[in-house]
């Protein structure tokens, strides 16, 4: 064959090249939206050079600002609840000596992420409105804790499944009860996990559209929900500008879960 | 640890998806058997009425009509969900493939790069689109600054829209599995196929491809289940006027105030989405075997 040039399967011809136009499919879009967001025009589309006012303006709408506040009181009540309720389940599903319905928790709790986001949305709403529930902020910050759980859960687990279980034994083995075990030895190992779990869910809760928008009620709207009623009334300066912001809060969250996580 | 303490700490994630998610699916169930009450919620008595929807219409007569406009939205949306799945598997694979290809420094900032379009809003990334989509948009507008059309083309508002949505939306998913599955791949196999004057298209068909195939599957499945019931790709992008189960579902519980025939469309999308997971995770298994 070709004699002159060695094999070399790690390289494809043409296919760096194609990976690159589908990295800007993800990425262009994105950054279309964050250059009109710092346009002045009022024209969405016609550049009239740069300027913050439409962040300004966003920043001065009271309706952005109450929405926002709802988002980020939800966020931070789910990502406790979940955080907490993850990292039990974690240390059980790892460390724990499940007799029966190891596959039964497994698949309950992988259920927010494959149940479709329209079904949970009606469901919760169904359920809520059965039960005669109408607390706004309330049904809202137990409807994202449901499905944070499984998003908080996954890095605890991988974690616990990463570091094995020898430190533990080495703790029992010096008499270590149990509680000691766990403040002494396997939450300090579980830190970055739980942290970059708890970041995850912030975020996740944060962006949720969807099941937001069916269960809030008047009072209770999230600042997604509200980004959305301005999207269907048109293309503004003003949605650019504050999908721009919610678009920098989510990859600052998520590099800071990435950095926390990998810490050992 | 032992197994009552083990409980103890798995209980409250049961009980808390149990009650607020496993709950409420159920009674979507029994809802769908209900009567719609005009002003939202349901009645007694239960009927069939959600179900006979899906292929026919109540006259004023009270006799029931041969209708298949709903029947059409859901195959409709099962078609692009499958269509979505397909580019999605077509796009994704190659990717997959030049990231496994790379050193492990590379391979590290390219999966992020992957995994940060699944953290970001899906309503902020599906808008972008309508911002170089619509008639002012930045493609419209490259164009005809080009002189090729004088026109606005309606590249908004049509089923190529949403599937590009959809496509946008869920590529990640299909990209991630397929790679975490070839990243196993031994090197030796490719280069022991390469000793035996396999050519490139050989080595995919007989070694890649093969090795591939469970993270396709896994990507399928999670690239289809979500396509299925998506709500913002065929709002924003569809208009709103080309309907999917997802904004069908959405309308009867906000202005079409139908729950039961919301609740029945919402079993049947659960069931659907269920049994393929159930298949894939059997099927994952014989492969495993």
């Amino acid at each position: 064959m070709n004699g002159a040039k060695p094999f070399d399967w790690r390289h494809t011809p043409g296919l760096s090249a194609y990976t690159a136009l589908i990295f800007l499919f993800f990425y262009a879009p994105l950054l279309i939206l964050v250059i009109y967001a710092f346009n002045s025009s009022r024209l969405v589309t016609v550049w009239a050079g740069f300027s913050f006012k439409w962040f300004v303006a966003v920043a001065n709408n009271g309706s952005i600002r109450d929405a926002a506040f709802n988002s980020v009181i939800i966020a931070i009540v789910a990502t406790i609840a979940a955080t907490a309720i993850a990292t039990a389940g974690a240390l059980a599903l790892e460390r724990g000596r499940l007799r029966f319905g190891r596959s039964a928790a497994t698949a309950l709790i992988a259920m927010p992420l494959v149940v479709p986001e329209i079904v949970v949305a009606i469901t919760t709403l169904i359920f809520f409105s059965g039960l005669g529930m109408h607390h706004g902020l309330i049904n809202l910050m137990i409807a994202h804790t449901v499905f944070c759980i499984p998003f908080a859960l996954l890095p605890i687990q991988a974690r616990l499944r990463d570091m094995g279980g020898t430190l533990e034994e080495a703790g029992r083995d010096l008499y270590a009860d149990e509680w000691r075990l766990f403040r002494r030895v396997t939450l300090p190992l579980l830190i970055p996990a739980i942290s970059a779990g708890a970041i995850m869910a912030f975020v996740v809760s944060l962006d949720d559209f969807l099941i937001s928008m069916m269960v809030s009620s008047a009072g209770s709207t999230t600042l997604p929900v509200y980004i959305y009623g301005m999207m269907r009334l048109g293309v503004t300066p003003e949605v650019n500008a504050i999908s721009t912001i919610l678009l920098a809060v989510s990859i600052v969250f998520v590099a800071a879960a990435l950095l926390v996580g990998r810490r050992k | 640890m032992g197994p009552n303490r083990t409980y103890l700490l798995i209980a409250p994630a049961m009980l808390v998806i149990g009650i607020f998610m496993v709950l409420p699916l159920f009674l979507a169930v029994a809802y769908s058997f209900m009567t719609a009450n005009p002003y939202g919620g349901v009645t007694a008595p239960e009927t069939f009425d959600a179900y006979l929807q899906f292929l026919y219409q109540r006259d004023f007569d009270d006799s029931l009509v041969f209708s298949p406009s709903y029947a059409l939205i859901i195959l409709r949306s099962i078609y692009l969900a499958i269509a979505t799945t397909l580019i999605c598997l077509v796009l994704g694979l190659p990717v997959a493939w030049y990231i496994v290809c790379q050193t492990p420094e590379r391979r590290r900032v390219l999966l992020f790069a992957v995994t940060l379009p699944f953290w970001i809003n899906t309503l902020i990334r599906t808008y972008c689109w309508i911002l170089i989509l619509r008639d002012e948009g930045l493609a419209n507008g490259a164009l005809r600054h080009a002189g090729i059309i004088s026109n606005p083309l309606p590249l908004l508002y049509n089923d190529g829209s949403i599937l590009l949505g959809l496509v946008y939306t869920f590529l990640p998913f299909m990209v991630l599995p397929i790679y975490s599955t070839l990243e196993r791949i031994d090197p030796r196999l490719i280069e022991a196929a390469h000793d035996l004057y396999a050519s490139r298209a050989a080595v995919f068909r007989r070694i890649v491809w093969p090795l591939a195939r469970p993270g396709a599957l896994a990507g399928a499945t999670l690239v289809f289940a979500p396509a299925l019931g998506s709500f913002l790709a065929p709002d924003l992008l569809g208009g709103g006027k080309k309907l999917l189960i997802g904004s069908l579902i959405q309308m009867q519980f906000t202005s079409s105030r139908n729950w039961p025939f919301g609740a029945a469309l919402s079993t049947v999308v659960t069931v659907v989405v269920l049994t393929v997971f159930v298949i894939r995770s059997r099927k994952a298994q014989e492969e495993r075997r």
